[in-house]
Parts: structure tokens; C-alpha cells; sequence
């Protein structure tokens, strides 16, 4: 149980402390931040449960007004603007990454790519994409384009997130939950 | 950090917290019922009024929480003017912006306390699954390791610049990630050594 505890809630930490990263902007412009990596990492290093568990942890707070959110942004209004989608998805992300490493039978690199994709990406940018929708009156297919300026970044971070559990796999093979 | 409540002390300040939490869930289901234009601005209208409040400074603080909006505004803005479909682009604008205002007056004037008490309120009928304490226990963990979890970031960023003329980039995620592992054990075992957590 203290374990548990103390992994949610240090990866919750790290999930904020990954978006203080400086920005890198890509070839478009578009600046992406660490911060989704965090996500997909909670999933793929901490397993389903606790890595949701970790995520929700994280949005709890910034709920309660502390700027942790990529940028510095935080408190009840980022629930309130069009990436609310996007921030409900973060946890249910997080479960399906962890899951797909946890059920499968691949490479740690493998699966946790995989996972961060259909996890990281395919799930959460459903969510993302319907609150979009919602908040800025647009259909699916118009709020899509949106995302898709998003996307490359986020390719990159679900090949990071492979790479990132693969290196821990290997210096803790121990410490790997979503494997142990 | 810390938090993102305003040091400007208004008398929003001096409301319970769980009223205006109450009073923004109504005023948002609210914001999404009513399409008139001329609604949405007075919404608009009360919200940065509130805002006024508080002074000068604390409505310049608020209007620039609203920044990281201006993206969507722009896109919005372009559709519906090319769409022709004015006034709807300016309602979508208008209902976003007095949401998203809204939210923010409550955070700025709510102390992370009040909210905290809030949150142990709500959280009350979930207690045989999650014990306030543990939530607590989870809550205060999480704002002691971000400033610690930080500072390593940047004492390995450092160590690999040391070492490298590269940047250092993603390479430093794995030893961070790594160090919230150890960090993660040895704050399990100094729970245990102190009894656990129940």
C-alpha cells in the first residue's frame, strides 16, 4: 500500500515537473513540452491502475489552483477552455498505455510504444477532440484539424516513451510495475 | 509555484469556497443553455466586473490567465468569417471566454486550503475506498517532490551539458524517471518505518 502510494504520487510529481521542461518548437511552430510524455510514461512505467491513479492525482491538484500544467497554467479554468477533452482523456490514456504493456507479452520497447500510441493517442485525441467540439461549437471532423497540428509531436513522444521504459527496463527491471 | 490563488485580497476572498464552487457549476451548465449573443456578453460583462473588483492589478492578473485562449479565438474567429456565420463565431468566442474567466475568478480568490477542505468534503462518501488521510498523505507528497524532483532535473541537465556539447533534450527523461523510481522506494519504506499509512 505505501508503495503504491508513494509511486502514484512521485510520478504525479514528475508528470509536472516534465512540463517545466523548456518548450522545443517543431518545423510548424508548434511547441510541444514533455508534459503528455509524463502521461504516457505513468501508463507504461506504473501499470493501468496506477498510472491512472497518478494522472488524476496530478489533475486534482492543478483543480485545486496549482499552476502545473506545461506553461504554468492551472486552477479550475483550463477545465473550463477548449482542451478540457484532452485533460479527461489524460487519465483513461494513461490506463490504456499501462494496460497494453501489462497484457502483452512484447519487448518493453515495443509495448510501451505501442501503448503510448493507442493510449497517448488514439484515446486521448477522441477525448481531446470531442471537447473541442463541444467548447468551440465545431463538428468532429472540423475539430480533428485542430489535433492534427499536435499530432507529429506526439509520435515523437510515444517513440520517446518506448525508449524511455525500454532504459528503465533495463537499469530496474525490479522497478518496471506495469511488468512486475 | 505555489499556487495560483491572487495576493490582491478582495472580498470574493472572504466567500466560502464551496459556495462559489456551487455558484460557477450553475454559472457554467448555464453558459451552455443560453445562445443569445446579448446574454453571453452580459455574462461576459459580470464576470470581468467581478474582476474589477479586486483592482487594477488583480484584473490585469486575470486577463492574463485568459492569454493561452487567444489561439482558439484566432481559429474560431478566421472559421466563422469565413463561413460567413458571424455572430454564432461570436458567441462560441464569448461563451468560452466567460467560462474559462469565471473558473479563474474562483481559483484566484479561493486559498488551496479552502480547497483542500472542499475536496475532503466531496471526497467523504469514498471512504472506505480512499481515506482522507491518504488522500492528503498523496496531495502533500506530490507539493514536497515537485520543487525536490525539479531541482534534480536540472542537476542531471547540468551533469549531461558536462558531458555533452549536445542538448540535452529527451535524453534526460529516463534518469529522471529513474530517480523518481528510488525516490518513490524510499519514501515507501520511510512511510512503513513510521507505521504506514493505517
Amino acid at each position: 500500500m505505501e508503495r503504491s502510494l508513494s509511486h502514484i504520487a512521485l510520478f504525479a510529481a514528475l508528470i509536472a515537473v516534465l512540463g517545466l521542461v523548456p518548450k522545443i518548437d517543431l518545423a510548424a511552430g508548434v511547441p510541444i513540452t514533455a508534459q503528455s510524455l509524463g502521461i504516457m510514461l505513468c501508463g507504461t512505467v506504473l501499470g493501468a491502475r496506477r498510472g491512472a491513479l497518478a494522472v488524476l492525482l496530478f489533475l486534482g491538484l492543478v483543480a485545486l489552483g496549482l499552476p502545473l500544467l506545461s506553461g504554468g497554467r492551472g486552477g479550475l479554468g483550463v477545465f473550463a477552455g477548449p482542451s478540457v477533452g484532452f485533460l479527461i482523456g489524460f487519465p483513461l490514456a494513461a490506463f490504456v498505455a499501462g494496460f497494453v504493456v501489462e497484457r502483452t507479452t512484447l519487448a518493453p520497447v515495443w509495448a510501451a510504444t505501442a501503448g503510448a500510441v493507442i493510449g497517448g493517442i488514439g484515446v486521448l485525441y477522441a477525448f481531446g477532440i470531442a471537447g473541442m467540439a463541444v467548447v468551440l461549437g465545431k463538428t468532429m471532423t472540423e475539430a480533428s484539424y485542430l489535433a492534427i497540428a499536435f499530432l507529429p509531436g506526439d509520435v515523437v513522444k510515444a517513440v520517446l516513451a518506448g525508449l524511455v521504459t525500454q532504459a528503465i527496463a533495463r537499469a530496474r527491471p525490479g522497478a518496471l510495475l506495469s511488468r512486475a | 509555484m505555489l499556487t495560483l490563488t491572487s495576493p490582491v485580497d478582495t472580498p470574493l476572498h472572504r466567500l466560502p469556497a464551496g459556495g462559489k464552487l456551487a455558484v460557477l457549476a450553475l454559472f457554467t451548465a448555464g453558459l451552455f443553455w443560453i445562445t443569445s449573443p446579448l446574454w453571453l456578453t452580459l455574462s461576459l460583462a459580470a464576470v470581468l466586473l467581478l474582476h474589477g473588483l479586486g483592482g487594477a492589478a488583480f484584473a490585469r492578473h486575470g486577463l492574463l490567465l485568459l492569454r493561452p485562449l487567444w489561439p482558439f479565438v484566432a481559429v474560431v474567429g478566421l472559421w466563422h468569417l469565413w463561413t460567413g456565420d458571424g455572430i454564432a463565431g461570436i458567441s462560441i468566442i464569448l461563451r468560452m471566454l466567460a467560462a474559462v474567466a469565471a473558473a479563474n475568478l474562483v481559483t484566484m480568490t479561493t486559498r488551496l486550503s479552502d480547497m483542500i477542505a472542499v475536496l475532503e468534503t466531496i471526497a467523504l462518501p469514498l471512504r472506505p475506498v480512499l481515506p482522507p488521510r491518504r488522500l492528503a498523505l498523496a496531495i502533500a507528497l506530490v507539493i514536497r517532490f515537485v520543487p525536490v524532483m525539479s531541482e534534480r532535473l536540472a542537476q542531471i541537465a547540468e551533469a549531461f551539458r558536462a558531458r555533452s556539447p549536445r542538448r540535452a533534450g529527451w535524453r534526460i527523461v529516463a534518469p529522471a524517471a529513474l530517480a523518481a523510481l528510488d525516490d518513490a522506494e524510499r519514501v515507501a519504506d520511510a512511510l512503513r518505518a513510521r507505521g504506514g499509512t493505517e
